[in-house]
Order: structure tokens, then sequence, then C-alpha cells
């Protein structure tokens, strides 16, 4: 699942529109007690600098338009990964690459109260 | 400003109806405003009063939109306070009353608030669109708009906005890299001094309590900008460079934020961005004084009002503990846990006691700062910022 990714690339491309012709893998379920609390996470701690509404703030917009043109196999490699250089650090440390995908997934459709 | 809400003629309205019916002799008990606490309520959009003196909720305000960040600061007379929403509201509310009393939407997304010496300018840091934008105090209408351009025509996120004596307002251009002082004294239209490359993604700025000395953090480089704003030909200078000693920075889950209140007994306590430390500036020399290695990384540094201790909370994950630490000795002297994400501390004016928001327990804590006993819990809808009405007469604050 994890690629090797240009974070640059990736953020510069989502000016851009990209074609995407893979199909989508299956969404991802976590249990539900872990995933509210990565709702809760993201709303609330993520939400320091995206904004709890995912409007943005220091860090930018993480809406379901806003993050059209990344897949989410990327978005998840982002959490992971951070931006280096910049405020968006690494959450490897806290997340694991199924939960950073679940994430990703639902940054994308439409993130849960 | 072409996107403004006002709710002024109802809720002005509703608020003198709720004073005084015809016929009636106005039977309101007087009380002071002194002793009240504004506190953010960041998944509501409401913010609670409260008595610190009773250690009641006297009121709930509710449609302040988006507080998940949020600010306030006050009026000259601790009547109104100004409260600064993270999707730009602008909300003055009356601390008697319990009503928000004017309203308008004054940006996209803002970060934070100051208001002037003479409490006649209230300003708003904006992240979209990026600049400083100034309103009258009494009317909230619009006063001047401070456009945070840089580079070719971009528009910068501001930071660290502070009111400094003269009728000024101080701020950091986050983008830019740069610290501007908009001039008011000579009335509606500011004079710009711009201090430009002054170091890399600045996050936020204090200034003390004489308005001397103003401090901006640096994200981007381990390191602090100081402006001493009493010399002749007022400069950005680095101070603490270098402070990461070469070390990786671990990963930065939330910035830290800066305040008036980092000085203490003549030395300024500051965190340090991606490490699990204090950092000790000489409020004189402005060179290093030391260092304390504390239990995660620090968000706020507050000096209890005496000077005398500083009680520092931490970014997630280590968000539920709070440490004490003794001035003179620089060393650790109580540690404990308040419960799941601690987000602010604010003192009373005294210093004899302090309140602390606890998100993810949905409570407010007050504490004796001499036992450090629990003197009582109150509950609060995801409680972030503090704000007591002492804040009107400080600089900075």
């Amino acid at each position: 699942m994890r690629h090797t990714l240009n974070i640059w690339l990736l953020l510069s491309s989502m000016a851009a529109p990209t074609l995407l012709t893979a199909a989508a893998p299956p969404a991802v379920a976590l249990e539900a007690a872990r995933e509210n609390a990565l709702t809760h996470l993201v709303r609330q701690d993520c939400g320091s600098c995206h904004g709890m509404t995912l409007k943005g703030g220091l860090g930018g917009p993480l809406l379901p338009e806003s993050l059209r043109n990344l897949d989410a196999e990327s978005v998840a490699s982002i959490i992971l990964e951070g931006v280096p250089g910049k405020p968006m650090p690494p959450w490897k440390g806290q997340l694991s690459e199924e939960e950073a995908l679940w994430i990703a997934e639902k940054l994308k459709s439409g993130f849960p109260q | 400003m072409k996107r403004r809400t006002f709710l002024t003629a109802s809720l002005a309205a509703a608020a003198s109806a709720a004073a005084a019916r015809p016929g009636h002799a106005c039977t309101e008990e007087l009380r002071g405003t002194g002793d009240l606490a504004l506190v953010i309520e960041r998944a509501s959009g409401s913010v609670l009063i409260a008595d610190t003196t009773a250690h009641e909720i006297v009121h709930r305000v509710e449609g302040l939109g988006d507080l998940s960040h949020a600010s306030a600061v006050y009026s000259r007379d601790e009547r109104h306070a100004f409260v600064f929403g993270r999707d730009g509201g602008l909300t003055k509310i009356d601390m008697l009353r319990g009503v928000a009393v004017r309203r308008i939407l004054q940006a996209g997304n803002a970060i934070g608030g100051a208001i002037s010496d003479d409490g006649k300018l209230v300003a708003v840091s904006n992240y979209k669109p990026g600049g400083v934008r100034v309103f009258d105090a009494l009317t909230l209408e619009a006063v001047a708009d401070i456009p945070a351009l840089w580079g070719a025509g971009k528009r910068s996120k501001t930071v660290g906005l502070v009111d400094a004596p003269g009728r000024r307002f101080i701020f950091t251009l986050y983008d830019a890299g740069e610290i501007w002082i908009a001039d008011f004294s000579r009335g509606t239209k500011p004079e710009i001094t711009r201090f430009r490359d002054i170091g890399d993604q600045p996050y936020d700025a204090l200034i003390t309590g004489d308005g001397r000395h103003y401090i901006a953090g640096l994200f981007g480089e381990d390191g602090l900008v100081h402006i001493d704003l009493w010399a002749q030909q007022p400069e950005a200078q680095r101070i603490l460079a270098g402070y990461g000693r070469g070390e990786r920075k671990l990963p930065v889950y939330k910035m830290p934020h800066l305040e008036g209140w980092a000085l203490a007994a003549g030395k300024f306590l500051l965190p340090a961005v991606g490490r699990h430390e204090l950092l000790a500036l000489d409020a004189q020399s402005f060179r290093e004084a030391g260092r304390i290695p504390v239990h995660g990384q620090p968000i706020f540094a507050v000096a209890r009002p005496d000077g005398r201790q500083v009680w520092v909370n931490f970014a997630h994950p280590l968000n539920d503990t709070v440490q004490v630490i003794d001035v003179p000795s620089l060393s650790i002297v109580h540690e404990f846990k308040p419960g799941p994400a601690v987000l602010h501390i604010e003192f009373c004016p005294r210093g004899q006691e302090v309140w602390l928001s606890v998100r993810d327990a949905d409570e407010l804590q007050v504490y004796d700062t001499h036992s450090f006993a629990r003197v009582k819990t109150l509950p609060a809808k995801k409680p972030s910022g503090i704000f007591m009405t002492a804040r009107a007469h400080r600089i900075g604050l």
C-alpha cells in the first residue's frame, strides 16, 4: 500500500486535475471504538491546525473538494510521513497504515462528526 | 469590508428588554466585572461566563460560530469581551448581561486579536485573507484593512498580534517571515514599519507587560526573534539561536503559544519547538539562562502573577499533564494529571487560584496554587481558552 512518493509533487498536483484509472480499493473498516477515537483525534487534534470543521487554519482545508486531486493512499502517506520543513508532522508513531488509510478515505468522502 | 452580518438590532433589543421593563424599577442586583472569566466551548460555538469568586458558571452565550480556535480581549471597563473565532467571527459580549451585543464575520479564517491601549480599536489577525483588520470597539465598524502583502502580491497569514503603547499593533507574517508595526497614533490610517527576513515560519509572538519587548517564536529554524521597541532604531535580532543543538525535532502535533505571561522573576520561560524542554531566557541580557527538561512539548508556559512559579501544559499526545516550575531554581516542584487534553491555564489576577480547561473530561478545574489542592470542578462542553477580565488592564493581553 505504501508508495514512494514525492510529497511536493503530490501537493502541487492538487492544483491541477489528474487522471486516476485504477479501481478504488475496498474501504477500510476498523473496530467501532477505534473509529470513534480516530474521529475525535482528527476533529480535535488535527483540528488544531486544520480547523475542527476541517476548513483550514495554519494547515490547509481537508474537505472532500480540497482533496479531490489526491487518492486516498496519497493522503494516507502524507498523514504518516508529514511534510518536511512544514508544520505537518508525521503521524506514523501514532497511527498504523490502516488507520491512516481509514482517515484518508473518510476525509475524501466527508469526515464524520 | 464586504461580508458582514449584523445582529445588533435584535440582540440589543433582547438585552435591554431583559434589563428593564416599562413601569418597573430596575431590580437587577448590581455586581462587578473584575472577577469574571470567559471560557470558550470550542465545539459548540458557545462561551461560558464564570464567576471566579463564587466558582460558578453564570451564563452560557451561544451562536458564536466556529470557536475551534478562539481568543478574547476586553474593553477598558471590563464590561465587554471581544471574541475572535476561527471562522473570522468577531463577537462583542456583554459580560454582565451574558449576551452577544454585536457580531460580524470579518474574514474567512482568523487566529487572534488585540485591543488598542485607548480601548477604541479592536484588531484581528487573519489567515484568510492574510492580513490584519481593525474595527471600532464600540460599533465594530471597519476602520482599517492591512493586507499582509509580500512576494509577488501574495497575502501572508498573520500571527502574534498584540497591542503596544502609543495606539499601535504589532504582528508577525507567518508566510513572509516579517514583523510589522501598525501605528494608529495619528488617527485611523496606520503608519506601517516592516522588519523583513526575520526568520523562517514565525508561528506566534508575545509582548512584555511593559510594552517594550516583542518576541516571536520560529518554527522553521531553532531560535526566536526579539525586537526592543525602546531602542532608538528598533531591530529584529535573533536570540537563542541553535537551541536545538543540531538534534532532530520531534514531530510537532500542536504549535506552542506565546503570551506575555512567559516572563517570571527576570526570566522568560519559552517553549522549545519539537523538544521536551522549556528554554530560560535572561530578560536583561537576552541570553540563555538554562533549560528545563519537561514532560512533553510545551504548549503554554504561564507565570503565576507573582512570577514565583510557571505552570506548563503540553501537546498531544502527552496533554493530560501539568507541571509546575519553581522559577528561582528552574526546577519542577509539582506534577499532576488533571485529565485528558488540558488546553489552557489561567491564573486569577493575584495568583492564589488557577483555572484549567480539560477538554476531553468536559471540565473546568480550579486549583489553589499554594497547596495545589483542587478547589472546584465545573462542567463545560469541550472547554479551551479561559480569559479573565483582569486582562483588560494588561498590555499585550
